[in-house]
């Protein structure tokens, strides 16, 4: 049984695509800079009306996923995705598109299980482990150290 | 210069969450998982505040930031509030771009339509 089971495995490794690992990096480096230079701009234009780099951050965000949703809705950003992968997806765009995608996809399935529950296919997990995450460390900072 | 950093560092947190993801063949959701917690911790050993002052929007944009930015909070909340800090600090600090994402978001899937 085993030996079936590990022929099994290196036949579907053999069957499988290799993935063009050199040409996805490449694209995913420029791509996911290019996003951060418009982050980049976007923040600059917010501390130029006066708000330190800290404050301007969370405006910068807000825009940043806004241009995510607009350019998912009207479909491009899912062709960014498409070609630089990681690229596209990693900044915080990506993270609108992810929520932007299945919403949009699933509209049929109606505005609470459909659009309402999709919304949250990426992000939920995204938001669930992340906030466990900061708190665990936020907590074992605050133990060690003794400031939060 | 901070553009250049902005592209130089933004561009290969891309590059490393796409090795992750071809090396040990994840799911995009997987590894944004894998990132936003790593972000958290970063943040927690105060090296990817470093990276924020060094590379602005390369290393708040991506992903990871998200992490960091809930870290930063809880750590400002506790300072305050103590132990309930560690409840409200992190949605606190990310409120804006999680309130961003669900509104634009389900207006975006409201006014269009999918592309096939």
């Amino acid at each position: 049984m085993d030996s079936d089971k590990q022929q099994y495995q290196q036949m579907t490794q053999e069957m499988m695509p290799k993935r063009p690992v050199l040409r996805n990096a490449v694209i995913a480096f420029v791509v996911g800079g290019l996003i951060c230079v418009v982050g980049q701009g976007v923040q600059g234009f917010f501390m130029h009306q006066g708000m330190t780099t800290k404050e301007a951050s969370a405006p910068t965000a807000v825009v940043m996923i806004g241009l995510g949703a607009l350019l998912t809705g009207l479909g491009w950003y899912d062709r960014i995705v498409k070609h630089s992968g990681m690229g596209g997806t990693l900044p915080i765009t990506g993270f609108a598109n992810s929520m932007v995608a299945p919403a949009m996809e699933f509209r049929t399935e109606g505005l609470v299980m459909g659009v309402g529950a999709r919304l949250f296919t990426v992000a939920g997990p995204v938001l669930v482990y992340g906030m466990t995450a900061a708190m665990v460390v936020g907590a074992l900072r605050w133990l060690i150290t003794g400031v939060a | 210069m901070i553009f250049v950093w902005a592209f130089v560092v933004g561009g290969l947190m891309c590059v490393l969450a796409q090795l992750v993801m071809d090396w040990f063949r994840m799911t995009p959701g997987q590894v944004l998982v894998v990132f936003v917690v790593a972000g958290a911790v970063l943040g927690g050993l105060g090296i990817y505040g470093k990276l924020v002052d060094f590379a602005g929007a390369g290393a708040s944009v991506p992903l990871p930031g998200f992490g960091y930015t809930m870290v930063e909070g809880i750590g400002q909340a506790v300072k305050q509030k103590g132990a309930l800090g560690l409840f409200t600090g992190g949605l606190t600090a990310a409120s804006g771009g999680i309130k961003a994402a669900v509104i634009f978001g389900l207006v975006a899937a409201l006014i269009f339509k999918p592309k096939s």
